[in-house]
């Protein structure tokens, strides 16, 4: 990647504040199978946080049990001050936490704009009976929530798209469709599960200039899943490392990179 | 030889030679129809909007109408009953949500599938506690509904339609159009929508499945009432009312599970296939025919169109 389609970021992580997300001692078992294993790690507001790891290290699991798919057995959760064994996902939808998925996991049968319009679920509280007339204030409530998702379109480039069944496009517009759908929350604190999977590298490009964009002008805070270790040193403040559901490394990426366990993870070297 | 003709040309030949009467049976065919379709839907609803298939839509079509008759039966004006009715519809969408489909989330399909079965059975003990086992009379006239009949006279003779029969389709059309705008116009449509197409990308925008739980149910259940009436002001209000869900699911295997059009038309080839056999080929079999037809008519669609009328293209992936 060229330094030009990189923007310079403004030094937006705040080391000295408490951290927006903070997990302590979390281990999560399915089964017999330990897919977390006591991992402790932090996400400081306004950072570019990456996880990375090789196939099958928990960082997926991880992701669930930050937005609340997943229970963990032990650990605590802080979000914004808050101690907590779990989340729920509407807790961490309505707390604003947002996400992506790495299967993209979109509404099918809809289209672009509903599923954008989706994403603005919690901010429209008109009740059931407006919404049966959809007369009077719930009309307006829609009419303004669709002027911030016409902002998310403009900002994504997906114009042309609006009307199209998002099943129908490509599947690096449907990334970027759900990217959408998850900037709609107006989220604090925005997760991807591989958002550049899959992607050729015009794609990847496109989708960096997007997050780091997201995280310069709005200043949300973004943990990301990665496997492509030269966007992961381009985009994040700082990296953590998971191999078999334990932490093996943490800190900035240049560090993490000369890392010799986490060399001997990509290699597969046995412990 | 004499079979064949008998099978596959004297029906036709009939048909032609009096087409009022062709008329007749098309038209009686169709109110059947437009009945297996409310009913259908009323599945559908639910289905779409958890994978669950509700065993429980045929009784709630009953106890629906019970309530209303009961309430009525209490001294109350008709009106009054139908709000409080589905105020009862509901609290019961809310009842179901709290203390079956909450506790057990995250369950298999078939465990909430026998859940739906035990509700059933609480439904009809429950309505025969209340309002005692034996057949009621729809208060049809008391709710405003027409009961008359029209004639018109066309092709040399007269078809008759019962005034009830087209009110009983204006409201249906009436209910699914309403049903349709609110899917399609409105926040919690669009939420509801979403939650049939990916329950996992719901919650993570904040839906609530709980509250989308409440409303399916409750839309169900107003259906269920509208059903009720109208079948209801056709027959009486009796439990052996339940026994049109059984229809409801040929209707579904040729419209799909998961798509509203899917179960009007097919609610509709059902009741209009149903009656022009029993008509024109059930005498050629000493009649009965009306009970397994509609079965036929469905898995002869099957092996065209294994996903229903309407319902998503499987794709197997090896
Ligand atoms: N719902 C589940 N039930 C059982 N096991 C699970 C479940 N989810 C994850 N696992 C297991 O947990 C482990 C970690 O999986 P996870 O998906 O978090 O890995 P990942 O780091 O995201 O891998 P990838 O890079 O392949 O996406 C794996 O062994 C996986 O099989
Ligand atoms: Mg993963």
């Amino acid at each position: 990647m060229t330094a030009a389609v990189v923007p310079i970021r403004a030094a937006a992580t705040d080391a000295a504040g408490p951290p927006l997300l903070a997990l302590e001692g979390v281990t999560l078992s399915f089964g017999g199978v330990r897919a977390i294993n006591d991992v402790s790690f932090d996400v400081r507001k306004g950072e570019i946080r990456a996880i990375i790891g090789p196939n099958g290290a928990g960082k997926t699991s991880m992701l669930n049990v930050i937005n609340g798919f997943y229970h963990p057995q032990q650990g605590t959760i802080t979000y914004k001050g808050t101690v907590r064994r779990r989340m729920r996902p509407y807790d961490a939808a309505s707390q604003g936490i947002a996400r992506t998925f790495q299967n993209v996991a979109l509404f099918k049968g809809m289209t672009t704009l509903d599923n954008i319009m989706a994403g603005r679920t919690l901010k429209m509280k008109r009740g059931f009976l407006w919404q049966c007339l959809r007369y009077g204030p719930a009309l307006s409530e829609e009419i303004e929530n669709r002027r911030a998702v016409e902002e998310i379109i403009d900002f994504l480039e997906i114009e042309a798209i609006r009307k199209t069944p998002v099943g129908k496009l490509p599947y690096g517009l449907q990334k970027r469709v759900e990217l959408a759908r998850a900037l709609a929350m107006d989220p604090e604190l925005l997760l991807l599960d591989e958002p550049m999977a899959g992607m050729n590298l015009e794609e990847k490009e496109d989708m960096s200039r997007y997050i780091l964009d997201v995280n310069r002008l709005w200043g949300t805070t973004i943990a990301l899943i990665e496997h492509d270790m030269g966007v992961v040193m381009d985009l994040s403040d700082r990296v953590v490392v998971l191999d078999y559901g334990v932490k093996i490394a943490d800190g900035a990426p240049e560090e993490v990179q000369k890392n010799q366990d986490v060399i001997d993870a990509y290699l597969g070297v046995p412990h | 030889m004499d079979v064949l003709w008998a099978v596959l040309v004297q029906p036709f030949v009939d048909m032609v030679s009096a087409p009022d009467f062709l008329l007749q049976v098309l038209w009686d065919g169709f109110v059947g129809g437009v009945l297996y379709a409310l009913i259908a839907l009323g599945f559908v609803l639910i289905f779409k909007a958890s994978g669950i298939f509700n065993f429980a839509q045929g009784i709630m079509v009953v106890f629906a109408a019970l309530t209303l008759v009961g309430l009525y039966a209490l001294g109350m004006p008709a009106w009054v009953a139908l709000g409080l009715t589905l105020v009862v519809m509901f609290v019961l969408a809310v009842a179901v949500e709290r203390l079956v489909l909450r506790p057990l989330v995250n369950q298999p399909d078939i465990i909430l599938f026998m859940a739906t079965i035990g509700l059933t059975y609480f439904l009809i003990g429950l309505g025969e506690f209340v309002f005692g086992g034996e057949p009621k009379v729809m208060i049809t006239e008391a709710l405003g509904l027409p009961t008359g009949m029209r004639e018109w006279e066309v092709f040399g003779g007269v078809v008759f339609f019962q005034e009830i029969d087209i009110a009983a389709a204006a409201i249906a059309i009436v209910m699914v159009v309403g049903i349709g705008v609110f899917f399609h116009y409105t926040r919690i449509g669009r939420a509801l929508r979403a939650v049939a197409d990916d329950h996992q990308a719901a919650l993570s925008v904040g839906i609530s499945l709980e509250q989308i739980w409440v409303i399916v149910w409750f839309t169900a259940g107003v259906v269920a009432l509208a059903t009720g009436i109208m079948w209801g002001a056709r027959s009486d209000v009796s439990f052996a009312l339940q026994i049109i869900a059984l229809k409801a699911l040929p209707v579904l295997i040729l419209g799909g599970f998961t798509s509203i059009p899917g179960a009007i038309v097919g609610g509709l080839i059902i009741g209009i296939g149903e009656k022009l056999g029993e008509i024109y080929w059930g005498p050629l079999i000493g009649g009965g025919i009306e009970s397994w037809l509609a079965y036929v008519i469905a898995l002869v669609f099957l092996l065209f169109r294994p996903q229903g009328l309407f319902g998503e293209r499987i794709i197997e992936r090896v």
